[in-house]
């Protein structure tokens, strides 16, 4: 770790990762910076995992042509960086006659924006699509290019490739400072400085402030929080395809859609907050979700709901993506404002930004560079052969730890030892799926707890959820003090 | 890889199965399946007493009740394995994975489904607030503090007045951490009295009920709860909040079977239990597949699940040693006012040994009621209790002689005086 | 004459029992359903007395606590006396249930038993 890079880049969600992997590419230094203890814990862990097809965004923005370029880079991308992702539609749906024409307004933004496949159905056809739609549903917009992806794994193996390419992360480091020196950047951190030809914002609820800090052009982030639920995998079945209800100005609205591990997911809820850091889950929050899920689909079991979760979203007064070079600080980049359909888009982000960047600096591509990603090995997703093979060879494979969702310790022990591996109980949740299950974690934890303790060479009683001062444990029974 | 009777889960339930299998017919070959390093299943972190006073006539503690049975196991032939995890249930074969066999199959005669049960997790119960560290269900925390050695916090407030939240009020105390209150969402306590008093009584801990947990507060670690007080639809009254400053929040708020084999076997559930439909001989809608113990339905004493276990056991036992294929008739065991569900809930009487213990749980408090039983018109018991509550499982015992040539249902009932 | 309402915790029956007692002598018991509850009853008055069941430290085991138990109740001012004690102690692998692991626990007179079974420590 040197103090000096061509490249920091503030940020390490799916937007400064996508950026990093797309600038490993070229021959340069990169440093990435994250304030929180790992990859993927900010926006990016805590939504609704769509890959959306387009039509949404207005036409000639930023928004639309990223949106739409990034599910088409998605497809080749799950497959190289080994993402979860299914490609199964979507559908907004209309439950008020007089409401239609919002419907093929939709249809024809989406056909200005480029999206393929774009048709509207009619009740009898959606009815067959999705028995338990709406009675009240009149039509929709079925959009076939709409996909649901596990954004944990996105994120993470956005990082991991760029981190085998070369590309360096820092955790626990808030940046605190940016100030313009002759060779470009010094970027001011909690304890360190590290200086930089180029600086790249990619800090979400907080790029409003990274942004600040260099330029008088003031930009205003407004998080807006959203409360999920997630429901039991049993209930599989109960929606094919991403359902939607037509969009507000707040956003896209309450969905219900099937995840990339075959949970229901309903949410999110849109409220303006001021906190960039806390997104709690609330009552009302959840009663929301519970009452919109319930206009778009019949029969949601909600009863079997296996937990609660809140995201905050970037949205930036302007309400678009401020994707550029701060044009009062040559050789800072700003990516301000990611919302949706930031998830969808990040690919395309990177490829952007990076471009910028490469031209800004004149970057040579590198003559090797590796740009394919294998997942853990998950014995349980292998053929019985390939299984077999597998748990003779490394019999850690063959103890489950994670009873609900078939997770073993091979796969937990191999979280924690890759590159960027798990450091956390989190961390290990996010790249294993350990603790994600009907049960979150009441059986699992302590051994997953023991395998990162283990590993990690540290005591029990030092493992944290998340980080920080996240701790699980404080000391042992029959302590001396 | 085969046996006569496979028994999944190496707990007091399927120790008690196996056991009876074995003595029955000594000529079985008979296989416990155990997910943990060791048996016992949940007695080995249930280190206080109470165990064994109606099996031994003594009062033991979980891990002394547990080896009562498991030092039996060498001299029966009852083979196990442990850290196996089993995959797939169905009729007639078992599949399971460890690290020495990777993933395998069994063959066997008969199956005992001896899972017991999973707790309710916070997002379950939706509880609102931010997610910090330090909410932990009561169970994961005691098996912290008794297996792996290690405090889950030192300022606690506990939701869920169950037993497994009064005990552990109890061992966060003695281990020197501070219990500032037990929240209980119903007007009455889920757990035994004795409990109350040796846990909460004791320690001078207040029981506070009809109270729930309504935020969460502490970005990386608990710093507050903040509890209210509810109506009588257990919706929060407004004005009512109390913020306790705390570091852990243990919730004791219900145990679920753990049926996700069962389901996976189509094998009948009902709702009532979450458990499998079974009949007087433990049997599931599957032939040849058993339940007992918490997986069938949550119990309180593991007394009851020893001996229901060992019910089971034997009629697995039977079930493989006999060719006989006689079908009685089904009575049905009905659930009348007051009473949430029996187990069974079908009886054969001819395949009674000698009598029939029906277990049920009430719907609600009852005092100064009666447990009504009847059959063929008239009440056949009628049985005054000074009190009913849902969370202290009853039992009926109605004879075989009794039960030969009725019509129509058992109809178990509360009736008030 | 005064009476004292109490909840038997013998069996998970909790009795709730009623002593009448002069001063500090027992005049009558009355609700217990068992011998055990009367024996219970009179002592509770008078000088409660508790089981205490807890974890020790043990050394060259395969695990580092065992689970153990006071053999016989001691009195329930004590229990804090009896944690500490146990606390600070520690036993030796192997153990076997019944093990006496403290002769007498904090001046009770009352020994400390292992309720578990622990192996030596396979590594050693």
């Amino acid at each position: 770790m040197s103090d000096s890079y061509d490249i920091i880049i503030i940020g390490a969600g799916v937007t400064g990762c996508a950026i990093a992997r797309e600038l490993s590419r070229y021959a340069c230094k990169v440093l990435v910076l994250d304030k929180d203890e790992d990859v993927c814990c900010g926006t990016s862990k805590a939504n609704s995992g769509i890959v959306h097809a387009g039509y949404d965004a207005k036409p000639g923005s930023l928004k639309a042509r990223m949106n739409v370029r990034g599910n088409e880079m998605m497809i080749s991308l799950v497959k190289e960086l080994d993402i979860p992702f299914k490609q199964i539609g979507s559908l907004v749906v209309c439950t008020d006659l007089s409401l239609r024409g919002g419907i093929e307004e939709l249809y024809d933004r989406g056909i200005a924006n480029g999206v393929p496949g774009l048709r509207i159905l009619e009740a009898p056809e959606l009815r067959e699509l999705e028995p338990n739609i709406s009675d009240d549903a009149v039509c929709a917009l079925y959009a076939p290019t709409a996909g649901i992806i596990c954004p944990f794994r996105l994120n993470i193996a956005l990082a991991e490739c760029a981190c085998q390419n070369g590309v360096e992360f820092l955790f626990d480091t808030a940046v605190t400072g940016v100030e313009a020196i002759p060779s470009g950047f010094k970027v001011i951190t909690g304890s360190s400085e590290y200086n930089a030809s180029v600086v790249v914002n990619a800090a979400g609820c907080h790029a409003d402030e990274i942004h600040n800090l260099v330029s008088s052009v003031k930009y205003h982030i407004t998080p807006r929080r959203g409360d999920y639920m997630l429901l039991d995998r049993s209930c599989e079945g109960l929606v094919n395809h991403v359902i939607f209800p037509q969009p507000t100005s707040l956003g896209k609205g309450i969905l219900v859609t099937p995840t990339a591990h075959g949970n229901i997911l309903i949410g999110p809820t849109a409220v303006d907050t001021d906190n960039r850091d806390e997104a709690p889950v609330t009552a009302d929050g959840l009663a929301k979700v519970i009452e919109g899920s319930a206009k778009n689909v019949k029969g949601i079991p909600v009863k079997q709901v296996i937990t609660g979760f809140s995201g905050l979203r970037a949205h930036e007064d302007g309400g678009e993506f401020i994707l550029e070079e701060v044009s009062d600080c040559p050789g800072f980049f700003d990516c301000v404002g990611i919302e949706s359909p930031g998830l969808t888009a990040c690919p395309a982000v990177g490829e952007y930004m990076a471009s910028l960047v490469a031209d800004k600096l004149s970057l040579l591509p590198k003559s090797s560079w590796n740009g394919i990603c294998h997942d853990v090995k998950k014995p349980f997703e292998m053929s019985e052969s390939e299984r077999a093979e597998l748990i003779s060879s490394d019999p850690s494979y063959g103890k489950i730890i994670c009873r609900c969702e078939t997770i073993t310790e091979g796969e937990i022990i191999d979280s924690i030892r890759r590159p960027l591996g798990a450091r956390s109980l989190d961390g290990v949740k996010r790249r294993t799926r350990a603790g994600m299950g009907r049960c979150q974690g009441g059986f699992c934890s302590p051994r997953v707890m023991e395998i990162l303790s283990r590993e990690l060479g540290v005591p029990l009683d030092s493992i944290t959820k998340n980080g920080g001062s996240s701790k699980i444990l404080f000391g042992r029974t029959k302590d001396e003090s | 890889m085969r046996a006569d009777i496979v028994v999944i889960g190496g707990g007091p339930a399927g120790l008690a199965a196996a056991i009876s299998a074995a003595r029955f017919d000594p000529s079985l070959n008979v296989l416990i399946l155990e997910r943990d390093n060791e048996l016992g299943g949940i007695l080995n972190q249930c280190i206080h007493n109470g165990f064994g006073l109606h099996t031994f006539n003594e009062e033991l503690t979980g891990p002394e009740y547990a080896s009562r049975f498991e030092e039996q196991l060498d001299g029966l032939g009852i083979n196990y394995m442990l850290n196996t995890m089993v995959l797939n249930v169905s009729s007639g074969s078992v599949t399971a994975v460890n690290s020495n066999e990777g993933v395998f199959t069994v063959s066997c005669g008969a199956i005992v489904l001896c899972m017991g049960c999973r707790e309710r997790p916070r997002g379950a119960l939706n509880i609102p607030g931010l997610r910090p560290a330090g909410v932990f269900t009561a169970g994961t925390a005691q098996r912290l503090v008794n297996i792996e050695g290690y405090m889950p916090g030192r300022e606690v407030v506990i939701l869920g007045s169950g037993d497994i939240g009064l005990i552990m009020a109890r061992r966060m105390t003695l281990e020197g951490a501070i219990v500032k209150a037990v929240c209980e969402l119903m007007p009455y306590s889920g757990g035994l009295k004795r409990n109350i008093v040796q846990c909460l009584d004791d320690f001078d801990i207040p029981l506070i009920l009809s109270h729930t947990v309504i935020d969460i507060k502490g970005k990386e670690r608990v710093t507050s709860v903040v509890i209210a007080k509810v109506d009588s639809n257990s919706k929060p009254i407004p004005g009512t909040e109390q913020e306790i400053a705390c570091d852990t929040l243990l919730l004791s708020c219900g145990l679920i079977p753990e049926n996700e084999l069962s389901r996976a076997a189509d094998i009948k559930i009902n709702p009532a239990t979450n458990g499998p439909v079974v009949n007087e001989s433990f049997e599931t809608s599957v032939p040849g597949i058993f339940a007992c113990g918490n997986v069938l339905h949550v119990h309180d004493l593991v007394d009851y699940v020893s001996e229901e276990s060992s019910r089971a056991g034997k009629s697995a036992a039977r079930y493989v040693s006999s060719s006989n294929t006689s079908v009685g008739a089904e009575i049905r065991i009905s659930t009348g006012s007051g009473v949430r569900y029996t187990v069974p809930s079908i009886v054969r009487p001819d395949e009674l040994d000698s009598d029939l213990i029906i277990r049920f749980r009430s719907t609600g408090v009852f005092k100064d009621s009666y447990i009504d039983v009847s059959f063929n018109g008239p009440k056949k018991i009628h049985r005054r209790k000074q009190i009913i509550t849902p969370g202290e499982m009853e039992q009926v015992i109605l004879k075989k002689e009794d039960l030969l040539n009725i019509s129509g249902d058992i109809c178990v009932a509360i009736s008030e005086s | 004459m005064e009476t004292k309402e109490l909840t038997c915790i013998n069996c998970p029956m909790g009795c709730r029992i009623t002593v009448t007692m002069s001063g500090s002598e027992v005049i009558s018991v009355e609700g217990n359903t068992c011998k055990r509850g009367d024996v219970y009853a009179r002592t509770e008055v008078v000088s409660p007395v508790r089981t205490v069941t807890t974890t020790i430290k043990v050394t060259g085991g395969s695990v580092d606590r065992v689970s153990c138990k006071t053999k016989t109740p001691v009195p329930k001012d004590k229990i804090f006396d009896v944690m500490a004690e146990i606390g600070a102690a520690s036993c030796t692998a192997p153990v076997k249930i019944g093990d006496v692991l403290i002769k007498d626990c904090a001046g009770t007179g009352v020994p400390v038993v292992a309720t578990k079974a622990v192996g030596v420590n396979p590594e050693d």
